[in-house]
């Protein structure tokens, strides 16, 4: 076992484990920071499988812009004097099932059929950001303004959706 | 069924793209068994992160072990900027309804009128 192996299955149980406690934590606090591991060790993974752009940019928008953005939305919705921020779960036997024979099934595909995958050869250690910005610029030009435009309009979308009413 | 396991224990070691993919697709499970469990919206909310952050982690795998290219890291670029765009949305109309139904269980929030 190489040290690649080593630290590919901590990342995968530290993004797994805290992705038990999100789905299975009775109180939502615990959820909301449970997710930051799995971010963090989703970011992990991104980073073994060479791509160092997109690890850094896990952590900059998933820790640093939706987390805190999920974290105000927990303290908004929940009323802090009562102290009851912990929340019900609903048909959990059936989910449950379904789940199960879902990721078993995926897994189970994806072990029976990995030897017809090739194994690559090692990539170069250069960097990827200017691939991916060189992309960006020429061959995905066009999904890159459209989803700039679609930032543009979430973000005048998001201000107007939550203004109060009547303050207009 | 010793050859199996015998080949499961060499395997189980030896990392590559199927080791990945699993990793992905307990991800995208348990994302999965979070949306369809939880009555709080925001919860509901995280299950649907970890079901991008999943699907994140298919793109970045092929694209390292089975092209020579980068277009599955520019594919999560997007769903990156995507997932952005999702969770300002959402969490603008979890607090909307918050204001005007006083709860944010999704059980409860069925009217489409007050």
């Amino acid at each position: 076992m190489q040290l690649f192996d080593t630290v590919f299955y901590l990342f995968a149980f530290i993004t797994l484990f805290s992705a038990f406690v999100v789905v299975f934590s009775r109180n939502i606090i615990y959820s909301a920071f449970s997710l930051l591991f799995t971010f963090f060790g989703v970011a992990g993974l991104y980073a073994l499988l060479q791509a160092d752009f997109l690890a850094v940019t896990q952590i900059l928008i998933y820790v640093g812009g939706i987390l805190v953005l999920l974290l105000f939305g927990v303290m908004l919705t929940n009323k802090v004097i009562s102290v009851d921020i912990k929340t019900g779960t609903v048909q959990t036997v059936p989910a449950m099932m379904i789940v199960a024979i879902v990721a078993g099934s995926l897994a189970g595909m994806f072990y029976s059929t990995w030897k017809s995958v090739p194994v690559p050869g090692p990539l170069a250690m250069n960097t990827t950001t200017k691939s991916i910005g060189e992309m960006l610029m020429t061959s995905y030009l066009l999904p890159f303004e459209i989803s700039s435009v679609v930032l543009l309009v979430a973000l005048i979308g998001a201000a107007l959706i939550s203004r109060r009413e009547g303050k207009a | 069924m010793d050859t199996f396991f015998n080949e499961f224990f060499a395997w189980l070691p030896n990392v590559q793209l199927a080791h990945f993919l699993i990793v992905s697709a307990v991800l995208f499970a348990l994302g999965i068994y979070g949306i369809v469990t939880r009555r709080n919206a925001i919860l509901v909310l995280m299950g649907v992160e970890l079901v991008l952050n999943a699907a994140n982690i298919n793109f970045i795998a092929f694209s390292r072990y089975s092209a020579i290219n980068l277009d599955g890291q520019v594919a999560a670029v997007f769903v990156i900027i995507l997932a952005a765009a999702e969770a300002a949305i959402a969490l603008a109309i979890v607090l909307n309804i918050y204001h005007r139904f006083h709860t944010v269980n999704v059980d409860d929030v069925s009217n489409l009128k007050e």
